[in-house]
């Protein structure tokens, strides 16, 4: 029986915990008597036969839909989309979800005799999936039956030929999706949903639809009211996400499927990085020294190299399918079953410890605008009811935060970074003066569509994803940072731990009390 | 190299900067030594590895039987053959079963268990598996191991039957192991036998495999329990009969100690009179007579420290009365 999240209160007996620090991890001890540390569930049972959960989810389906079978005839547009390679964290291991449930879905359409199908990796604004990652996400079964025919398609934005508007919600906003989605007879969407913030029509308001549509969801005035990100009914991302999908529902059929997986993050050779520190056996400890020892003589990109190699050994713990709404309301049950820790009242320090992988970077460099994101965007989100940290509490980021970009994934952040930083660090300002030029600018255009190159608008948003923890945190302090790349972002570097804690004084006073967050794995702060 | 300076160089790693110096290894920091646990977490109740939750699956793999097969042959039963200078009776009364069957004996000595299985003929020899009291076998990580390699034992508890004993036992009867079972539950406090436990008449009525009877005589005198150091003299093993399990467990209790006690008899007396006193029922139990507690020890014989008077174990003992 897994044991539940719990948070520890800190006394003198505690041993050191676990931080980490991207391509590595630190033990720090915390002061005693005021600090806490939040630690995820362990992970829940994966389902015992995947395959026939699938097959079950999808002929008896959720909500008004009809069993996906009766959808299927011969003569039909079928397109299947799926998640992007930003899920899950980190890859898992062969097979993936999305392998398994697609399979499934394409065994169906062959009986009913569906000749036309095409399948869409739902990309939105992101870089576009090199083959391998799409062999790893789908299978070579899949990959070998479409990619060679051109019916494994990865979603543009920006190509006007093959967009369609199909109208605007009662707030004005720009339904503007992919052709090939508008023109089916039934959209079946395959989704991964690693934390609450991922599914429901959010899936198809992001993934298919063009820049037009995504900046109405994707903007500052949204995110800072979105409280938060993880918290549907109380996200106004998701709210706008949901007039978008509802809209586009009434012009093709959707037919959602979402799975969600357990947080068995890392292998059994790094068991440590998911035990209670206390709990460490002699294996565990030889380990982390091992692997401590071991990273500190090698290089920023060796250490890159070793740590996206990870595959984790994550597994299914459920699948629906059917109708959205009601679809994404069992995943997020689902969801909470595995991440859910209740935490009593705020902090005035929250700490976050980042890894090396963040949905952006995958194969890629965690860049300081990612870490950013990762920290002021998702880290601090990962709550229901209000943050881990006080309103004018300081945030502490553990991160390498170097300054180094990925020059074929990354290109605009590059600019950004340079350019629009070191004017402004206000969202607001940053979206009013910047923003379109990023978004409308050909070569970023042109290395979105062509080769590897996340959207020219994407580093606004990782910006804009941290907004609400602008606003409502004191202040950044980034421990072990490029500390020019920390400044640049109007953050403050500290050199230990030690230091970060006492620079955090000046701002909420002294002997403040503490939170450090111990994710991942991957957990959901109910702070009541 | 000190302690210090291994602190001093591995302590970089965990960025521990402790300042004070360290004089024993117990004394290094986290993650060098062990963590210390939190006081507000409650300890959860340690599973032990030793005990009855020791597994022995590594020492009934190949390579391992290979060794135990070279060390039964070239060491154990020359030692015994040395010390304990076995004679063996009843053997053709098994040898036409089909195992696996369950071997049950009489238990006085640590002696027993090495002398069954150096005097056990071929295959039965190398194909057996000794249920052994998980409390005093299998105690620590070196005894466990040991006893696991040398005699194929299995951790079982003693005072009862547990359900994950059970099932190990009858998983291995399954997999064509033969059992060597000690029903009184441990050896002779007093130099006479005890009453069964269940456990044995249990396995074989579950498992329905016959249960051949052992009588051991002679080594409660050349190691007994609580004794210091092993004394050499002769020793005699009996093999009864194949008893088929077709009675209830608890019958089978009955049965198989009648089996054993007529088995002693026949090794103190002869076939014919022990099958004659077997058949009237005055079988002298194994329990010894029913007696004050002198006469008990005083009906064992001439204590085997006293070296001036040792001679064989049959005419040593004073009950059964000699007709």
């Amino acid at each position: 029986m897994p044991r539940p999240g719990f948070v520890l209160e800190v006394d003198r007996s505690t041993p050191p915990v676990l931080i980490w620090h991207g391509e590595g991890f630190r033990l720090e001890r915390l002061p005693a008597d005021r600090s806490r540390v939040v630690y995820a569930p362990e992970p829940l049972a994966p389902l015992p036969d995947p395959d026939a959960a699938i097959r079950q989810a999808l002929v008896e389906p959720m909500g008004d839909s009809a069993p996906l079978p009766e959808l299927l005839h011969a003569g039909m547009r079928l397109t299947i989309a799926f998640d992007d390679l930003s899920l899950p964290l980190p890859p898992m291991r062969r097979p993936d979800n999305r392998q398994r449930v697609i399979e499934a879905v394409l065994e169906m359409a062959a009986d009913a005799g569906v000749d036309d199908v095409v399948l869409i990796a739902a990309l939105g604004l992101h870089r576009r999936m090199t083959d391998a990652e799409l062999r790893h996400a789908l299978g070579d079964r899949i990959f070998d039956a479409f990619a060679p025919h051109g019916t494994l398609l990865q979603h543009d934005a920006e190509d006007p030929s093959e967009l369609v508007m199909v109208g605007k919600t009662e707030k004005g906003e720009d339904v503007e999706v992919s052709r090939r989605v508008a023109e089916s007879d039934l959209l079946v969407y395959v989704n991964i949903n690693l934390v609450a913030m991922d599914g429901g029509h959010k899936s198809t308001s992001t993934g298919l639809m063009s820049y037009r549509s995504v900046r109405h969801h994707h903007n500052v005035k949204t995110l800072q009211h979105s409280r938060s990100l993880m918290d549907r009914p109380n996200s106004e991302l998701h709210s706008s996400a949901w007039r978008i999908g509802r809209l586009l529902g009434k012009h093709v059929k959707v037919f959602q499927i979402e799975t969600t997986l357990n947080n068995d993050a890392f292998p059994s050779q790094m068991a440590f990085l998911q035990k209670r520190e206390w709990e460490w056996d002699v294996r565990d400890r030889a380990t982390f020294l091992a692997t401590s020892r071991g990273l500190d003589v090698l290089s920023p990109a060796t250490k890159r190299s070793i740590f996206h190699s990870i595959l984790a050994p994550q597994a299914m713990t459920s699948v629906q399918a059917g109708e959205v709404e009601v679809v994404h309301a069992s995943t997020i049950d689902a969801l909470h079953r595995q991440q859910l820790v209740d935490v009593e009242g705020q902090s005035d320090v929250v700490i976050f410890g980042l890894p090396h992988v963040g949905p952006y970077n995958v194969n890629s460099i965690m860049n300081p605008l990612l870490v950013m994101c990762m920290s002021l965007g998702y880290f601090f989100n990962f709550y229901i009811g209000k943050p881990l940290v006080r309103p004018g509490g300081v945030v502490i980021v553990s991160h390498p935060t170097p300054w180094a970009f990925h020059p074929v994934h990354h290109p605009s952040y590059i600019d950004f970074f340079e350019e629009v930083l070191s004017a402004t660090t206000d969202p607001l300002q940053i979206e009013k003066v910047y923003e379109e030029r990023f978004a409308t600018d050909e070569w970023y255009r042109h290395l979105y569509r062509t080769s590897y190159a996340y959207h020219g608008v994407h580093p606004f948003y990782m910006w804009y994803w941290g907004a609400h923890a602008l606003e409502h945190a004191g202040a950044t302090i980034i421990v072990g940072g490029n500390r020019k790349a920390v400044r640049r972002m109007g953050f403050k570097p500290a050199s230990t731990l030690a230091d970060a804690l006492e620079m955090a004084e000046d701002q909420v006073g002294r002997d403040p009390t503490i939170t450090y967050f111990r994710c991942p794995p991957v957990m959901l702060a109910n702070v009541h | 190299m000190s302690i210090s300076e291994v602190r001093d160089r591995l302590g970089a790693v965990g960025r521990l900067g402790s300042s004070v110096r360290p004089s024993s290894l117990r004394d290094l920091p986290f993650p060098l030594s062990a963590p210390s646990w939190p006081a507000s977490v409650p300890r959860p109740p340690k599973r032990s590895e030793l005990g009855v939750n020791y597994g022995t699956d590594w020492a009934r793999r190949y390579p391992v039987r290979l060794a135990r097969a070279a060390w039964t042959d070239f060491v154990t039963r020359p030692l015994v053959s040395a010390v304990a200078q076995p004679s063996v009776e009843g053997l053709d009364r098994f040898e036409a079963v089909v195992g696996p069957v369950i071997f049950a004996a009489n238990h006085s000595s640590h002696l027993d268990t090495p002398l069954v299985l150096s005097v056990m003929p071929e295959p039965w020899r190398h194909k057996i598996v000794t249920l052994a009291a998980a409390d005093y076998f299998f105690d620590t990580r070196l005894k466990s191991a040991y006893f696991a390699f040398a005699l194929n034992a299995v951790p079982i508890e003693r005072i009862k039957v547990s359900r994950d004993s059970a099932d190990r036992a009858g998983s291995l009867i399954a997999g064509g192991w033969n059992l060597l079972i000690f029903p009184e539950g441990g050896r002779s406090p007093d130099g006479w036998g005890q009453a069964h436990r269940g456990g044995a008449a249990w396995l074989a009525a579950r498992s329905g495999r016959p249960i051949v009877p052992v009588h051991i005589q002679g080594t409660g005198r050349l190691l007994p329990r609580g004794a210091k150091r092993i004394y050499t003299g002769e020793t005699k093993v009996t093999f009864g009969t194949p008893i088929i399990p077709d009675l209830p467990a608890r019958e089978l209790v009955g049965q198989l100690e009648d089996a054993i006690a007529a088995l002693g008899d026949e090794a103190t007396t002869d076939w014919w009179s022990a099958r004659r006193r077997a058949a009237q029922g005055t079988t002298p139990p194994l329990t010894g007579p029913d007696a004050s507690a002198w006469r008990r020890a005083w009906a064992l014989g001439p204590s085997p420290k006293d070296s001036a008077r040792r001679c064989s174990p049959a005419d040593e003992r004073r009950w059964p009365p000699k007709p």
